[in-house]
């Protein structure tokens, strides 16, 4: 149990240094990345907090966070590089048929 | 704020440790609430209203309403910074410099709409009290017969999906609308949508 708690004291001071690089972080990629950084250490402290209360499947949850951040950071930075959602990841394989029209 | 921790030390339920975890998140909620009332670059702006999505959906993991904090995760954190980014490729870089005199009316409103609602919490049951009015009678009842009646396990889906189906299918429409009516202002995929159109034309043909 102090183990966790330790651990989640540790969370939260790594937390609060990320929520100032937010703040003051001068370029765009600082603040990204700073974002990123805290879903990851929400997924830990879900986690942390989950077998605390006696409640291991909080992992599940925390599981989801992760992978709604990931999804979240590479729609920021895609959105930032093409300025648009539309244009897919992979090229397109080059369809002579469509472009008959 | 601190009030439902104080609550929930009355009723005795989670210990020590959650009660302090409750209080370090709503405090870095509190802290990015203000820095973004301070901070004028749009950008930064739609980071922090995601870091303040994630840590309120944290904050109600912690107390114990999950379905909520996925909705909060996936809509607040999700899809919601992703469409303000769209909206901000619209609109300038950067917020105009408001007047000093002009931000003292809507402080009013909010220090006045804050002191209201930490007036009505003098009334609010304990957290997790099982004697309170909303635990103890229809509650119980639901829990009971929610199995007998509809035979899903989980009540809140029972609830949500049989109970209330109509209000559901209802929300899901309003949902539905809400989001086109997003995708068609910001121009979503509106070419790639005619684009792929075309091309299904063609491979038919």
């Amino acid at each position: 149990m102090t183990l966790l708690s330790v651990a989640a004291v540790g969370i939260f001071v790594s937390i609060a240094l990320l929520l100032i690089r937010l703040f003051v972080g001068p370029s765009l990629y600082d603040r990204v990345l700073a974002v990123n950084s805290v879903g990851t250490k929400i997924v830990v402290l879900l986690a942390l907090v989950g077998f605390m209360m006696g409640r291991p499947d909080f992992l599940d949850i925390a599981l989801l966070y992760a992978l709604i951040n990931f999804v979240t950071t590479i729609a920021i930075l895609k959105f930032f590089r093409y300025r648009s959602f539309q244009i897919s990841l992979i090229k397109p394989e080059v369809e002579p048929k469509g472009e008959a029209e | 704020m601190s009030d439902v921790a104080n609550t929930a030390a009355q009723v005795a339920g989670p210990d020590l440790s959650v009660i302090l975890i409750d209080i370090s998140v709503l405090t870095m909620m509190a802290i990015t609430a203000i820095a973004i009332a301070r901070l004028r670059s749009l950008f930064a702006l739609v980071m922090l209203s995601g870091v303040y999505s994630l840590l309120s959906a944290t904050w109600f993991v912690i107390a114990d309403a999950v379905d909520v904090a996925f909705t909060e995760a996936a809509v607040g954190a999700g899809i919601s910074s992703a469409l303000i980014l769209g909206a901000m490729l619209l609109t300038v870089r950067v917020a105009k410099e408001d007047k000093p005199l002009k931000r003292i009316a809507p402080m009013l409103v909010v220090v006045i709409t804050g002191a209201i609602l930490f007036y009505a919490t003098i009334d609010l049951p304990g957290f997790g009290d099982p004697n309170s009015p909303a635990n103890s009678y229809l509650a119980q009842e639901f829990l009971q017969r929610n199995y007998g009646d509809i035979g899903i396990p989980n009540v809140v889906t029972s609830v949500l999906a049989s109970y209330r189906g109509f209000d559901t299918f209802g929300e899901v429409g309003v949902v539905f609308i809400a989001g086109v009516a997003v995708a068609l202002l910001l121009g979503f995929g509106e070419r790639s949508l005619s684009a792929s159109l075309k091309k299904k034309k063609g491979g038919e043909k």
